[in-house]
């Protein structure tokens, strides 16, 4: 039960936050999410040699529901351990970075973070799809009161459509993945919700009976994407959020962007991949094409941003296309950009979204047009701003340029005669896509262009409200402390991709196992299907063929 | 007989507190007349502490029934459900009166006062939802059914002072009168069809019907069909569902809390004992075609009506009126999926039976906070009063976000695991479409659940909000602390409820046989944990 931990801790803290003194709130929870942060490196290293394998460890389960089969299950491979690493580093600084811009109902604050953490832990951890279920809606909450209580002007809309259009979703994904285990207990006699168990089963069958047929995975698929697809965001169901983004404090926006859009990406990683592979062989091209539609549409309107925070928000959904398409391209090199895209898309873009609320709490504004030239007034803020967005627009060096590199050599390759891993994209998915990063670089270096050089034009700041007299010009060191540990990680990740590429790497050959076969055997069937026209003349000889079957039979 | 004297000790003691709250109720003595919700609240815990004991004899056997052990469940459920909704109606009925007497403007007249009655008819309504657990016959059924009903069209015209309440009362009773006759046409189409009113033998002569060639004979499915339409006056399911927003409205928030559970538990389980005579313990084990297609359309009808209709509302309480039809339809699923689908273990009837306790300690937090604060000494009811609770009664205000949270169906709290066990239930009988439905209606419902708690946690007070304030008694507002407590807390120990509703579901043969199922379940629970 050592994964537990990491769950029960964050609640426990929210406890602690409640009878805690409002001005202290913030201590404590920094210092229990630091514990949390120390704690799941130990983790890392009590996992240590299943790194790099397939194999699922720090496991545990406590049964709830037992005659429906529900039971709390925990357990992690290294692609859900590098995403708990991701959170639990990212919370620490989410809640540091928010010390002067949250000033009041601080415990509220706090404690929502404490669950926000706990819940979206558990969905990494998660072994059983009614738990995995039950943390994925539960991050809602939190976020919902973090953009209602601590939003902006326009956040009561915000948080209903965040609420109501992943919600929608996910209750879709429940009953696809209630068919899923429909199934299963059809023919084993009994209910599970066990996710290793139900994969297998959904792929090899169980008792000799088959697994879910086409027909079937595709409705599941569908059913899977309204959930995941909602939550990634997939063009044209990506309108909440920018919306959810402007509207949000900082310190929301970051976990939003950080980590929530990548409970989508594990959904998809986790249960698209591996339990409907015929369904997924069928439409990955259809996928592919709706994340590049969203990579190529949300860079142009990120192209015409005034709002510096959206501009990120909407470069958060195309980038999040690259994930997607890495994703689809069904062998190793794709998957694994994509699994890099969504740890450095955390890195790079939480930091980004923390570089502009650093920028809002100075001068209340996000407005592109009222300001520039800011490096000569804060030189330390325009480092660190030129330094993340080179790193989002995948400069090579740094870690964007590994994974979306990966992630388009991954599309590139999988054309139908690559060698191990067949695929079902090509060439021409990964250089439409690539259009994608030449707009990521025109649109980011313009804003950064606009903002951080040229002549200094400061907006016009609030003063009689006073509110920013206690931050100087430039950051203090606790917003110099939150940013560092970024930059440092963004850094090695670009020198030192090898140590996380390979970690996942069994993990994920585990998730891809089924394609090369199934890619091909979908391909024999296109072949057998073409020449329908043509062969018009051998339905004639079709009764001679069975003859000789008949004749064979007899002899 | 004396079997059936023996299963009946809990509703005879909550009879005896009919007597004993309608005398006390009369006294001049005001200490007296303000313990009546705590003597209610005595007499329904004996009788819950009773019920166990009981059902663990060997009564049981010689009880002749169509689910012996469902009274065991319902009793209690009944009986904590009762508990708290006695709380919230604590200091509510004769206010007025009350507060002159204690003045000194007015002496206490026992020709007016009514808090006696009140709770005497609170107690008649519970101990008729008992009966129809315990019913093996039409008439008694529709005794059962008529008792459990009749008190509350007294206790919604009794509720408060207003027009409202009258018209409220006029109104259902009237629609309540034709309610009753369409189902006792029905009941006499039943009878003309199997030559009996008892419920077991009905079941055999149904079954003997089902295996032969002919099938179940027209009049049966008609009368059958006639006796559940006139039932879905109970459950407020489409489409007799019409009346529920004008009387929930009419009535104080207590009183709403009351009909919202009370005769939906004994309409459920008048239907549960009607249909198990027709197809579900037969060998077959399917309801006939025409009344599971009936069932399903009024379960899609009633959840997405009750849904739409509650998107447009602006008072709270025409809100949860609207929800808790959409709730009658969410049930239905269970019903439909039936005792032991799939044979999965999976038993529909005890999610239903699961659900209607869930749904009950979840819908009275949310009446209760609604009872507990008051505006110009009104109870409060538009959502514009609601807004700002946050900041000037904030445990409330957290207690109606739980509660709405918890009706929404959303994790892990109670509403939650009630729905999943629905569904899952309908998933197994293979109602996928079913399920999906309930679940595109489950977020329409979000909209307006998520408006409740934006009113109370996120909007500012208003000027129709500025002068709530906490009402004169504290007991509603400990109902509601209670019940939200239930709804976070019992999720995690649901399994034993759940598997206490699954087992009272059993027919007698089934009891027969349960030694052997609990052993089989055994090796089961064994080859699943290798």
């Amino acid at each position: 039960m050592l994964a537990a931990l990491l769950i029960i801790l964050p609640l426990l803290g929210g406890l602690l936050v409640l009878i805690a003194p409002p001005q202290r709130a913030k201590h404590v929870t920094l210092a229990v999410s630091s514990v949390v942060f120390v704690y799941s490196v130990v983790l890392a290293f009590i996992f240590g040699p299943h790194w790099g394998t397939d194999e699922f460890a720090l496991t545990g389960a406590v049964t709830w529901l037992d005659g429906i089969g529900i039971t709390i299950s925990l357990g992690a491979d290294s692609v859900s351990l590098l995403l708990v690493l991701l959170t639990t580093l990212l919370m620490p600084l989410c809640i540091w970075g928010s010390f002067t811009a949250i000033t009041d109902r601080l415990r509220e604050y706090y404690g929502w973070m404490m669950l926000l953490q706990a819940a979206m832990t558990g969905v990494f951890l998660a072994r059983d799809l009614i738990f995995f279920y039950i943390c994925f809606e539960f991050t809602l909450v939190p976020m919902y009161f973090l953009i209602a209580l601590y939003g902006g002007s326009n956040r009561a809309r915000a948080c209903v459509k965040f609420f109501i259009y992943t919600f929608t979703g996910s209750m879709i994904t429940l009953a696809g993945l209630l068919y899923i285990a429909w199934r299963y207990a059809e023919i084993a006699g009994f209910w599970s919700f066990d996710i290793a168990q139900l994969t297998s089963f959904a792929v090899d069958g169980l008792n000799n009976y088959p697994g879910l047929s086409q027909y079937e995975q595709a409705w599941i698929l569908l059913a899977l994407m309204a959930g995941f697809a909602v939550k990634v965001p997939l063009f044209p169901l990506h309108t909440w959020l920018p919306l959810a983004h402007t509207e949000a404090p900082t310190a929301g926006s970051v976990i939003l962007a950080a980590v929530l859009l990548k409970l989508g990406t594990y959904g998809l990683y986790r249960f698209v991949l591996p339990m409907v592979p015929l369904a997924v062989v069928e439409y990955a091209p259809l996928i592919a094409v709706i994340a590049i539609i969203g990579v190529l549409y949300a860079a142009l309107i990120c192209w015409v941003q005034r709002d510096v925070k959206k501009l990120i928000a909407y470069s958060s959904v195309s980038h999040l296309g690259f994930c997607v398409l890495g994703l689809f391209a069904l062998n190793p090199l794709g998957v694994q950009g994509s699994v890099m895209y969504m740890l450095n898309h955390g890195l790079s873009t939480g930091a980004l979204f923390f570089l502009v609320g650093m920028i809002y709490e100075r001068y209340h504004t996000r407005d592109m047009t009222q300001m520039s030239g800011l490096a000569r007034r804060m030189p330390v803020w325009a480092f660190f701003m030129v330094f993340f967005v080179l790193s989002s627009v995948g400069l090579p060096g740094l870690n964007g340029f590994i994974s979306e590199f990966l992630c388009l050599i991954g599309a590139f390759t999988a054309s139908g005669d690559a060698g191990a891993y067949p695929g079902v994209l090509g060439p021409w998915y990964a250089a439409i896509a690539a259009l994608g990063m030449v707009v990521a670089a025109m649109y980011l270096l313009i804003m950064v262009g606009k903002v951080v050089f040229g002549p200094l034009k400061e907006p016009a700041v609030h003063h009689s409200t006073g509110e920013q007299s206690h931050l100087p010009a430039d950051l203090t060191l606790r917003e110099i402390g939150v940013l560092v540990p970024l930059a440092v990680l963004c850094v090695y990740i670009g020198f030192q991709p090898r140590t996380f590429t390979g970690a996942m790497e069994g993990s994920i050959e585990g998730v891809l196992a089924e394609y090369p076969a199934t890619v091909r055997q979908q391909q024999i069937l296109q072949q057998a299907d073409l020449p329908h026209f043509d062969n018009a003349g051998l339905v004639l000889t079709m009764p001679e063929s069975t003859d000789i079957g008949e004749v064979n039979h007899d002899g | 007989m004396a079997d059936k004297i023996w299963f009946l000790i809990p509703e005879l003691i909550l009879l005896a507190g009919v007597v004993v709250v309608s005398v006390l109720g009369l006294s001049p003595r005001k200490m007296l007349r303000d313990c009546l919700p705590a003597v209610t609240i005595a007499f329904l815990l004996i009788a819950c502490v009773v019920t166990p004991f009981l059902y663990d004899s060997d009564h049981v056997s010689r009880f002749h029934s169509v689910m012996p052990m469902l009274g065991k469940y319902v009793n209690m459920m009944v009986c904590i459900v009762g508990i708290l909704l006695a709380l919230t109606s604590a200091g509510l009925i004769d206010r007025r009166q009350e507060a002159s007497v204690q003045s000194g403007r007015a002496v206490f007249d026992a020709l007016r006062a009514n808090r006696g009655e009140y709770y005497a008819f609170f107690l008649l309504s519970l101990i008729g939802v008992m009966l129809c657990a315990h019913a093996n016959d039409l008439i008694w059924l529709f005794l059962a059914l008529e008792l459990t009903s009749l008190p509350t069209y007294v206790m919604v015209a009794m509720s408060r002072p207003s027009r409202l309440a009258q018209e409220a009362a006029v109104k259902y009773f009237f629609l309540g009168a034709m309610a009753s006759a369409m189902f006792l046409y029905g009941f006499a189409l039943l009878y003309g069809s199997t030559g009996t009113i008892v419920l077991t033998e009905m079941q055999a002569v149904f079954t003997q019907q089902a295996d032969s060639e002919a099938g179940i004979n027209t009049l049966g499915i008609v009368g059958m069909l006639l006796a559940l339409l006139g039932i879905f006056y109970k459950i407020a399911a489409a489409p007799m569902h019409f009346y529920a927003a004008d009387v929930y409205e009419g009535a104080a928030a207590p009183v709403t809390a009351f009909l919202a559970f009370v005769p939906k538990t004994a309409g459920m389980l008048a239907i549960i004992m009607l249909l198990s005579t027709m197809g579900w313990f037969s060998p077959s084990g399917n309801l006939p075609q025409p009344i599971l297609t009936m069932l399903w359309m009024v379960a899609v009808l009633t959840m997405t009506l009750g849904n739409i209709g509650a998107l447009l509302q602006r008072s709270v309480k025409r809100m949860l009126a609207y929800s808790s039809i959409a709730h009658s339809g969410y049930m239905l699923i269970g019903i439909i999926a039936g005792p032991a689908a799939g044979g999965t273990g999976i038993d529909g009837l005890g999610a239903v039976l699961f659900y209607l306790l869930a749904y009950g300690i979840m819908n009275t937090a949310a009446f209760s906070v609604l009872a507990g604060l008051e505006r110009n000494g009104q109870e409060i009811e538009s959502l514009e009063e609601l807004a700002g609770m946050r900041m000037r009664h904030g445990l409330m205000a957290a207690v109606i976000a739980i509660s709405a949270g918890s009706l929404l169906g959303f994790p892990p709290l109670l509403g939650f695991v009630g729905k999943l066990y629905l569904f899952i239930a309908g998933v197994n009988a293979g109602q996928i479409a079913l399920v999906v439905i309930a679940g595109l209606n489950s977020a329409i419902s979000a909209w307006y659940y998520l408006s409740i708690v934006r009113q109370s946690i996120m909007a500012q007070p208003g000027p129709q909000s500025e002068v709530v304030v906490r009402g004169e008694a504290i007991w509603p507002r400990c109902a509601a602390f209670l019940a939200a407590l239930a709804v976070i807390i019992v999720p995690i120990f649901s399994w034993g409820l759940m598997k206490a509703a699954d087992r009272v579901t059993n027919s007698p043969d089934q009891l027969d046989l349960l030694s052997e199922t609990q052993a089989y379940q055994a090796v089961k629970t064994d080859s699943r944990n290798p």
